[in-house]
């Protein structure tokens, strides 16, 4: 089995998802443009690709009412990099083609919601559950095949009623042992994105400066599982692990649980609106449980 | 072929042995394995390994079927706290060979798969360990929530003595359960691999103190069927069964991990106050309440009084406050919101329209959903956004990440209203 494939599948080959953030509400408030941006991201995926003949990108768009994959660099044939009619690199006239198609779709599917307020949330939990579906086919194809990692490339801010669907992705992917980076370009903090980095074990940053993001991109981003050992990677700076109440989807950091479900509320309830039960004796029990001490506090 | 070896050989001890079992220890490795069962004849005459994939899925689907049917209808209550106590019979028939190495080995070892995947699926929930030894009952650990203690102790006595005991057991078991609050669910499984019960008085009073008690008890023999154990379960509501061999041991196991349906007799629904503490970035330094100490680096302050405490969960040692990570919660709300099973697709030509529709490959993966030579290899389909997904993807999606794909890539209010009905 010592065949020239299981020499080139040395420990620093890596398959990169890249979870890449297109929702429109969100890149019409940034300061960069999304074509800036996304020559950024393409010059990062050439240098991925570059580092090591067997890696391999996946490229997920994360948009407001849908998810897709729009690049497989598997499914080009090696080494097209000759341009093509139009002067662009073969290997992302696809990505884009399919990028425009998906924006498009996406557009037309978001028509018939009313909006918000506030910059709506794109779908992460859809995008982290399809990476994870992908990799899991990666782990399936025999014991040969490259480290597996996501990047999210996140804008959006974080939508509370995908609460429940990011956190099983993130504990899916800390049993498959797949770090999660994440790198947040938005102005608030992702909870969710900070959560997943330090679950998964993987990297959280948030640059100061879009105009520089290659340069994040590549000297934090691009390094490979093995490698990460000797380099000097940004540390995490305290992770928001605060939930959010399932009756208003508040974050609150002192909360409710119902010890039969554990769904979380911000104030006291008679009944449990998840699974139904009545908390009937509670002011009873209160005062009988061993830990009554902790209500002389005022319940607030 | 033992015959022949004897005659080589033949004052060798081993030898009379291996006579009496009738197979040589060469042979017994493929006697084992049944290797030969696992073949099948291609077209061609060929020998090829059974695909056992479709199986596989099939057994699957059954499970997923009985348990999306105990779900259905009613609202999901499950006992999502859970105090256990695994009690492991070390008596003499714990010696026994006919699990290989014996039978005490391979419950230690699949005791302690059980505690990981425990505590990966209820991290609030806490477990103690109890062996019977020559006709008591001692205890290992007492409940906590750290996997690592619990294995450790289990590991560091591995020995068989004397007779069991089931009244012993439970008497302690009893003792110790009886102190915890309210609203856990308290359980116990009793690993037991003797054929009789060495008791001191009346096991039937000690039983009914137990049910009295509202302890959850649970055996899985690993001899033969035994009365007492189907009386003790089916008094208090546990799962009684008999391993077959190790990897029915395994799975039968495995099957106490996932949280019990709530039954409301057995624990008082309660709101429990907690805090969310937020972690501390790296290298800051704090004087920590639980060590007394300066601590350098991570850590979680209260939010309710600002002390630090250095891990989660706990109690805040200053205000009394329960302190949990959000995803210590999270970790267990797969079991509250399931996805509904897939239904499979017959393959029919009829749906070769729609199926084109949507893309020949699974949503999730993208692999090719068209079998060999171009013909439709088996798949299935989501009710709620009516994607198309391959059989592995099937499994992965219900069995380890509990989310559809499908669904999570279509914007609409579903968990709001999947909460508020």
């Amino acid at each position: 089995m010592a065949s020239v494939a299981s020499k080139l599948y040395s420990d620093d080959v890596s398959l990169l998802v890249l979870l890449l953030d297109t929702n429109p509400f969100f890149w019409s408030t940034t300061s960069i443009k999304f074509s800036q941006f996304l020559s950024h991201v393409l010059a990062f995926l050439n240098a991925v690709l570059g580092l090591n003949q067997l890696n391999q990108v996946v490229v997920i768009a994360t948009g407001y009412s849908s998810c897709d994959y729009i690049y497989d660099s598997s499914l080009t044939p090696n080494g097209n990099f000759e341009s093509s009619g139009s002067g662009m690199p073969a290997l992302f006239g696809s990505l884009l083609e399919k990028l425009e198609d998906f924006a498009a779709k996406d557009e037309e599917l978001s028509k018939e919601e009313e909006h918000e307020d506030r910059i709506a949330s794109s779908l992460l939990s859809g995008s982290l559950s399809m990476a994870l579906c992908y990799i899991q086919r990666v782990f399936r194809s025999g014991h040969l095949h490259p480290q597996p990692r996501i990047l999210c490339l996140q804008g959006s801010p974080d939508g509370p009623e995908q609460y429940v669907a990011v956190m099983n992705s993130i504990f899916s992917a800390q049993r498959l042992m797949v770090p999660i980076d994440s790198c947040y370009i938005g102005t608030q903090n992702s909870a969710f994105l900070q959560q997943a980095s330090y679950i998964t074990g993987g990297v959280h940053h948030t640059p100061k400066q879009l105009d520089g993001l290659f340069q994040y991109l590549t000297t934090i981003f691009a390094t490979d599982l093995h490698s990460r050992g000797f380099v000097q990677l940004p540390k995490p700076v305290g992770v928001d692990f605060r939930a959010s109440c399932f009756c208003h989807k508040k974050t609150i950091d002192m909360g409710y649980i119902c010890s039969v479900c554990l769904s979380i509320f911000c104030e006291h309830h008679k009944k449990c609106s998840t699974c139904g039960s009545v908390f009937g004796q509670s002011k009873l029990d209160d005062v009988s449980s061993v830990s009554n001490k902790k209500r002389k506090a005022p319940d607030t | 072929m033992s015959n022949q070896r004897k005659r080589l050989n033949g004052e060798r001890e081993e030898d009379d042995e291996e006579d009496a079992e009738g197979i040589g220890e060469w042979e017994r490795a493929y006697v084992d394995d049944r290797s030969w069962e696992a073949l099948q004849e291609d077209e061609s005459g060929l020998l090829r390994p059974i695909d056992n994939s479709a199986i596989y899925h099939a057994q699957y689907r059954r499970r997923l079927r009985i348990l999306s049917a105990a779900a259905a209808g009613t609202r999901i209550q499950k006992g999502l706290i859970r105090y256990l106590y695994i009690v492991i019979d070390f008596s003499r028939a714990a010696a026994e060979t006919d699990f290989r190495p014996s039978r005490m080995a391979i419950m230690a070892k699949h005791v302690e798969a059980f505690i990981r995947e425990f505590f990966d699926q209820n991290p609030l929930s806490q477990i103690g360990l109890v062996s019977i030894k020559n006709g008591v009952a001692h205890t290992l650990t007492d409940l906590g929530g750290s996997p690592e203690s619990h294995i450790q102790a289990l590991m560091g006595k591995l020995e068989a003595l004397g007779d069991s005991s089931l009244q012993n057991a439970l008497e302690l078991v009893h003792e110790h359960l009886n102190q915890v609050p309210s609203y856990g669910h308290r359980e116990v499984l009793i690993l037991y691999s003797a054929l009789c019960t060495c008791d001191p008085g009346d096991i039937m009073e000690t039983i009914q103190k137990c049910k009295k008690s509202k302890l959850r008890c649970s055996v899985i023999g690993l001899s033969a069927e035994m009365f007492i154990c189907k009386h003790l379960c089916q008094e208090t509501g546990g799962l009684y069964s008999v391993a077959v061999d190790e990897v029915h041991l395994k799975d039968l196991l495995l099957e106490h991990a996932p949280p019990p349906p709530a039954i409301a007799e057995f624990a008082v629904a309660n709101l429990i106050k907690m805090g969310f503490p937020q972690r501390a970035a790296e290298g800051s330094m704090a004087i920590c309440s639980c060590h007394k100490d300066v601590k350098i680096g991570a850590g979680y302050t209260c939010p309710r009084c600002k002390a630090r405490v250095c891990e989660l969960p706990t109690e805040c040692t200053i205000c009394g406050l329960t302190l949990v990570s959000s995803p210590h919660l999270a970790r267990s709300y797969h079991h509250l919101f399931p996805i509904a099973p897939f239904d499979e697709v017959p393959t029919l030509s009829s749906l070769n329209d729609s199926r084109r529709k949507l893309g020949k490959c699974c949503f999730g993966c993208q692999q090719s959903l068209l079998g060999a030579g171009n013909k439709q290899g088996a798949c299935v389909t989501c009710r709620n956004c009516k994607h198309y997904f391959c059989l592995d993807c099937d499994i992965y999606i219900h069995e380890s990440l509990h989310n559809c794909p499908g669904c999570e890539s279509i914007r609409r209010p579903k968990s709001v209203s999947l909460m508020e009905e």
